[in-house]
């Protein structure tokens, strides 16, 4: 959330730390709002998703979060307390920190069934492939109608399918807006695959060439060489989604410290 | 030793500055800092919707050409808007923001009732370019709740600073720093502008 991002990033001293903290504090306060706690990749705090869904849409985003390291996340809660589904959106975003720090690859899927809204929220980084434009259609086209049929499960699941596709490159859901954005998929750059290739190349001729020459002392370089391997794919790989230990299994699922600056769109049924 | 002398003289500096540092003598520049930095996010998302309304004006213009007033409307708004010339200094200038304020408020306001009108147009409300507008209007009024939030976050840790002690002294006798302005409509009066579909 806000308080603490902003007294990292300035560096305060302890007292006017302290009172920063309060004056947030009573900001937060003075919202009086609460949110539920982040305990996987579904927080169905309504109870709506039940059934063989549930299964598929976890494995489903699982899957996603792998591939690419964004963070999807579906929040299902009983009252948005008073404010709007924006708002209530971008601030339990923005306390999950979904997404990675540097890349803010998050995606808030949001239901409110008693106020009957329901919100996509974007994180900044991906922006760019899942467009307000391709957001709301995504609510109107695949969601609203199963919604309406009192279809929860499904509804939510067609819209994750949507959104994983359009992340994944897919461009059917932009066609259906007509838009002429074109999708950029990171993960797929081939300037960074060829460098990562080309990294890794050169780590195995330095690993051949220091091995070589030398009889007793091999060892040490070999060690030396090992942790260059370590360096050469973390840092060619741009992947850096190391902040949970859970993975597959939801058990430790916890944000990667992204921001939402209000990306996405809204619906209601 | 000659190498000394340089060490010396840096451990000096340190030793006199560091407890200044400490003291929070550094703490209003970088609030500062932070609060210009979140009003350029107020002033990029406005120029955001700023930019969509040429060409939501031309789409509507299409369909719902008796709706000639307040086309006419959202257009001069608009204009009066983006006239209002605005920089960094605009934030501790009360008149300067409270001009910026109440253009772009007046501007929300013909856009809304724009909106409004275009639910009697069904031929409109079914243009795929219209809709895609529609969203990414929607999208940028939402944007713009968030960044000024933001700014106002900021700019509340920044006047504190500036106003309690000791941040006070140090604003006093070596930045000559001035309290900012904040948006002082609720963020709800500005929000989107309700469409049903």
């Amino acid at each position: 959330m806000r308080p603490s991002r902003l007294l990292s990033s300035a560096r305060l001293s302890l007292p006017a730390g302290l009172v920063l903290a309060a004056v947030l504090a009573l900001a937060v306060w003075a919202q009086g709002m609460t949110f539920p706690d982040l305990t996987g990749r579904i927080v169905d705090q309504a109870g709506i998703i039940t059934g063989p869904a549930r299964g598929k849409i976890e494995q489903k985003l699982a899957e996603h979060d792998a591939k690419t390291s964004d963070q999807v996340v579906v929040a299902t809660v009983t009252s948005l307390q008073g404010t709007s589904v924006e708002d209530y959106a971008n601030r339990l975003f923005r306390h999950w920190k979904l997404g990675q720090a540097k890349t803010n690859n998050g995606v808030l899927l949001l239901v409110a069934p008693n106020e009957k809204k329901v919100r996509i929220e974007v994180g900044y980084g991906l922006e760019g492939q899942l467009t307000d434009a391709v957001s709301s259609m995504i609510i109107q086209a695949a969601l609203v109608p199963k919604f309406r049929a009192g279809d929860f499960a499904g509804g939510i699941e067609a819209a994750v399918e949507a959104i994983v596709s359009t992340l994944q490159g897919g461009t059917e859901w932009q066609e259906r807006v007509k838009l002429r954005a074109s999708p950029q998929d990171d993960s797929y750059d081939p300037v960074l695959f060829i460098l990562f290739v080309f990294i890794i190349i050169v780590v195995f001729i330095m690993l051949s060439n220091a091995n070589r020459p030398r009889g007793p002392g091999g060892g040490m370089h070999r060690k030396r060489g090992g942790d260059w391997i370590v360096i050469g794919p973390s840092s060619g790989g741009w992947s850096g989604g190391s902040s949970w230990g859970g993975g597959d299994s939801g058990g430790g699922f916890s944000g990667g410290g992204g921001d939402s600056g209000g990306g996405g769109a809204s619906g209601s049924w | 030793m000659i190498a000394f002398k340089p060490l010396t003289r840096l451990l000096a500096v340190l030793a006199l500055t560091l407890p200044m540092a400490a003291c929070g003598i550094n703490n209003a520049p970088t609030l500062e800092e932070a609060a210009k930095a979140k009003w350029a996010d107020v002033q990029n998302q406005y120029q955001r919707r700023a930019d969509l309304i040429p060409n939501l004006v031309e789409t509507v213009k299409g369909y719902a050409t008796q709706e000639k007033d307040t086309l006419t409307a959202v257009v001069e708004a608009r204009a009066k808007a983006t006239s209002v010339k605005v920089d960094a200094s605009t934030i501790t200038d009360p008149a300067k923001f409270k001009e910026f304020q109440e253009a772009q408020n007046n501007l929300s306001g013909v856009l809304g009732r724009l909106l409004a009108i275009t639910e009697n147009y069904p031929d409109l409300k079914s243009n795929a370019n219209f809709l895609a507008l529609q969203s990414q209007l929607e999208g940028t009024e939402n944007r713009i709740a968030v960044a000024r939030r933001d700014y106002t976050q900021s700019v509340q840790a920044y006047n504190t600073e500036v106003r309690t002690f000791p941040g006070m002294l140090w604003a006093k006798l070596f930045w000559g720093a001035k309290p900012m302005e904040t948006f002082s409509a609720s963020a709800e009066a500005q929000s989107a502008p309700k469409v049903k579909f």
